[in-house]
């Protein structure tokens, strides 16, 4: 999702253009000279750069010209909904979180996608992966988004490190910590200093609270998608007061012990660098550890690293008594040998959204850049590319593996992490992240405090998912517990 | 055809024009002695609307807001009063733990520290009464009395406690420890480069530089030099022994991280204006102490000192203003961590600001703005117009 420097692969990016040139582009023949689109989104080279790159190909070969504007992370969302709920409409497509879409839609604000796709002959829909397709491009039915990255969390793993010790890629958190323990402290990269057993971001305001989700997810959600780790989809209760996420808090910091001492202060991008660095047996990520283990900076963990999905557990939340009880069929329905795995939809993805107010030709011209960006042709290649901050999110992207070897994947690897992304999103058992209205404010500010408290030794993990159910129930209703309670419900798939 | 008016008019000897009649003149001399007379606030009115404008009308509005809870919706904003709830929530609601601390009790340390500072603070002010009672006086001296009850209280029931203070504790720490800091390193540096020393000039120069970059510029330095794993100075604290040692991972040790580097860009304001302050003392009368024997002590003491003291007085009230909206570096170094040990009032405001919740952000800012103004109104009623009753 994200990286710290800019890496231009002149080869493959004039290579990209070529063909970008050639097909999509080219195939739409429109002319929208004149035409301008604003696009805001995070800071680049993740993420914004590979959007200006491609902007260039559409302006070669439409007319339009491409603007993208760049605002930190953090204030991404404010900055969206305050310029379109007021009426400035500076911006004309927002590439941003999926889940934050459901409150603009609530609002009115953004373009319904549905007529734009029906037109389109390129974009090859079905290509998409039906998670992504269903659940991250769609709300309430109706499509609003553009895929042009998928998120999952996965746990990565040093292959040379772990076969140094005699131990398999864990499976469970046990496991994980066993060989967190039985790693920390050994050479990794041959600079002589002792390295770390477990690499995850722990700093508040960044991205943090994304693993602890992760973690907890295994712990809270045995029953399917539909269950849902946030809520009781019956009554909008929060469903974080218990066993489950105690644990999973718990999990987390304890993680720390085999870390940098300093971890509570890394964000994703400091992790990263001890991971390229190669100073990391294991660690939590989204996509890009793949292709960045391919990349100059990352010549540490070329053909070192291993993918597999997130580690699952043999006790599970009983949404009853809050407590955690063992494995069976009946509480573990989708258990694969005694083991629930529930892999987490992390940020759902950067997707691109449309101002409903924008001038007809722009929004036509928007839509053709974003199917653009997600035409296979583009984003087959793009996806290959670490800096980009884009991860696999069409089955082509998934089961051919041309692009990857092209890109300096080996086979192995290619088909090791293609397949724990495959594993996890066809897993029945899949954790989808919060898409209803306020869905910055429920983890990104309060789950995110609340962690950080805990982190710091200020909290126990019982008082920090209390204070947390509190924060949340007083979000629930200031937004309404019914609208809310639609709306989550809609989110995990639920009609009736 | 009616007659115009004008050529109705008389024509007077002279050919004096109508409007040059005597009721028209003493309308002109009227309104031009107006003029003369309200000159001063005609000539002040542009700059007092832009104020209003651009100051006291966003004032107003943020009260409003304050007192309100505040959605953004299609068309514009969904706007609903809520009265004092946003600063309920801050003082007494789900948000007391994030504004003043997590209270569970008072230790017993925290039992003596507070009684033996309250009876001081009492002892303060019955002293006060008996000796300078004053109506006026009384009312904003018992306002005082209570603030500083519940600060010290405050103070005890967390950090004396083992618990941890909110963010009103964090934002009196950066402007205490701080300012402190910067007054007794910033008076030394300017006493040393107001002596007749080689090379004055260029230390002027170099200690002056920090004031010139950006906060933002300062975060990100401090933050890298003090990475003991992978910063520049990283041997060095491999070499001390400190290699392990995690400051932004413990709540004091970021603080004081942050504290070390608001100081080193805020000394050179007050090193200079001292500096200047240092460089007006009359040197005849340094000269004659010097004669009658004093030592170096005594001449600061009881020449230096009071002659600088207006101006000492001037600087610290506008370094105090400014360390009360301390945000860039705690956003930079820390970005409040660990958990919110580092966030200050501006930093708490930002972040509910961030996550779109107006209302809490504005009543964070106003609370702000009454501690503020309580304490600068007390440091100027108590230090500066003391002295100047006492001279």
């Amino acid at each position: 999702m994200q990286k710290s420097k800019i890496r231009f692969r002149g080869g493959v990016a004039a290579g990209a253009l070529a063909v970008g040139l050639i097909s999509g582009v080219a195939a739409s023949a429109q002319d929208y000279s004149g035409i301008t689109i604003n696009i805001l989104t995070r800071p680049g080279p993740v993420i914004a750069q590979r959007l200006v790159e491609r902007g260039e190909e559409f302006t070669a070969a439409t007319g339009a010209e491409i603007r993208v504007n760049e605002v930190p992370f953090a204030e991404l969302f404010p900055k969206v909904l305050t310029d379109w709920a007021t009426g400035t409409n500076s911006i004309d497509v927002g590439v941003i979180a999926s889940g934050w879409a459901v409150e603009l839609v609530g609002g009115g604000l953004l373009e319904n996608l549905d007529p734009y796709v029906a037109a389109d002959d390129k974009i090859d829909i079905d290509d998409i992966a039906p998670y992504f397709r269903e659940f991250n491009q769609k709300i309430g039915g109706s499509t609003y988004l553009i895929t042009i990255d998928g998120d999952f969390q996965m746990l990565y793993y040093r292959t040379d490190v772990l076969a140094d010790i005699g131990m398999d890629p864990p499976r469970n958190w046990d496991e994980y910590m066993a060989v967190a323990k039985a790693a920390h402290g050994r050479d990794m990269n041959g600079d002589g200093e002792a390295d770390y057993g477990s690499c995850i971001f722990k700093k508040r305001n960044a991205q943090s609270y994304f693993a602890v989700m992760s973690i907890a997810a295994g712990f809270v959600q045995s029953q399917g998608t539909s269950e849902g780790i946030f809520f009781d989809a019956e009554t909008m209760k929060p469903k974080v007061n218990n066993e489950a996420w105690i644990e999973a808090f718990n999990i987390y910091k304890a993680t720390g012990e085999f870390g940098p001492t300093d971890e509570l202060n890394h964000d994703i991008g400091d992790t990263r660098a001890l991971v390229t660095g190669g100073r990391c047996a294991l660690m939590i990520d989204w996509g890009d550890i793949g292709p960045l283990s391919i990349d100059p900076d990352g010549a540490a963990i070329k053909d070192k690293i291993g993918a597999i999905i997130m580690p699952g557990t043999s006790r599970v939340l009983d949404p009853a008594t809050g407590k955690l009880v063992d494995c069976n069929a009946t509480t573990c329905p989708h258990a694969i040998d005694g083991i629930n795995y529930s892999p987490f939809a992390a940020f759902g993805g950067w997707s691109g959204m449309i101002n409903a107010k924008s001038d007809a030709d722009v929004k036509q011209a928007s839509y053709d850049f974003l199917s653009y960006m997600n035409q296979a042709a583009q984003s087959n290649v793009d996806v290959t590319m670490g800096w980009t901050g884009y991860n696999p999110y069409r089955n082509s992207q998934l089961d051919n593996y041309d692009n990857w070897l092209k890109a300096g994947f080996s086979q192995e690897f290619a088909e090791n992490y293609l397949g724990a992304i495959k594993d996890s999103l066809n897993s029945p058992n899949m954790a989808s992240d919060i898409r209803i209205p306020g869905a910055a404010q429920y983890t990104g500010v309060i789950l995110d405090r609340e962690l950080a408290r805990f982190l710091a030794g200020d909290i126990t993990a019982a008082e920090a998912v209390a204070n947390i159910e509190e924060g949340w129930d007083e979000v629930t209703e200031d937004f309404g517990r019914d609208s809310q309670r639609t709306m989550y419900r809609l989110s995990l798939g639920i009609t009736n | 055809m009616a007659p115009s008016g004008d050529s109705e008019t008389p024509i007077r000897p002279g050919g004096v024009s109508p409007a040059g009649s005597p009721s028209d003149r003493s309308i002109r001399v009227r309104v031009s002695e107006w003029l003369d007379y309200r000159h001063g606030t005609i000539f002040i009115m542009p700059a007092v609307v832009m104020i209003l404008i651009f100051s006291i009308f966003p004032l107003a509005a943020s009260l409003i807001i304050a007192f309100s809870r505040i959605r953004l919706r299609a068309g514009g904003y969904q706007v609903r009063f809520v009265g004092f709830k946003n600063f309920a929530k801050q003082i007494f609601g789900s948000e007391q733990f994030h504004f003043l601390g997590a209270f569970k009790g008072i230790s017993v340390l925290g039992w003596v520290f507070a009684t033996v500072l309250i009876s001081l603070v009492l002892w303060w002010f019955f002293r006060w009464m008996r000796v300078r009672f004053n109506v006026l006086g009384f009312v904003g001296r018992l306002f005082l009395v209570a603030i500083a009850i519940g600060l010290i209280l405050m103070i005890a029931a967390t950090v004396l406690s083992g618990t941890r203070f909110g963010t009103l504790g964090t934002t009196l720490f950066y402007v205490f420890a701080g300012c402190s800091v910067q007054f007794v390193i910033g008076l030394g540096l300017a006493f040393l480069c107001s002596q007749p020393i080689r090379g004055k000039t260029f230390f002027r120069v170099v200690f002056f530089v920090p004031l010139m970059i950006t906060p933002i510029g300062i975060g990100y330095a401090f933050r890298m030099m003090a990475d003991t794993t992978k910063g520049p100075f990283s041997p060095v604290w491999q070499w001390a022994g400190l290699g392990d040692f995690a400051w932004a991972a413990d709540a004091w040790t970021a603080r004081i991280f942050i504290v070390i580097g608001d100081s080193w860009q805020w000394i050179p304001f007050i090193f200079v204006v001292l500096l200047a302050g240092l460089e007006n003392v009359s040197r005849d009368q340094l000269e004659a102490a010097e004669v009658d024997g004093a030592g170096r002590w005594q001449i600061f003491r009881e020449i230096t000192w009071p002659q600088i003291a207006p101006v000492a007085a001037t600087v610290m009230l506008i370094r105090v203003i400014e360390a009360f909206k301390i945000v860039d570096l705690p956003n930079i170094m820390t970005s409040g961590g660990p958990g919110i040990a580092t966030e200050s009032m501006s930093l708490h405001a930002l972040f509910a600001w961030r996550s779109l919740d107006l209302g809490q952000s504005a009543a964070i800012a106003y609370l702000l703005l009454f501690v503020t103004v309580v304490m600068c109104v007390s440091f100027f009623n108590l230090v500066v117009l003391d002295r100047v009753r006492n001279t």
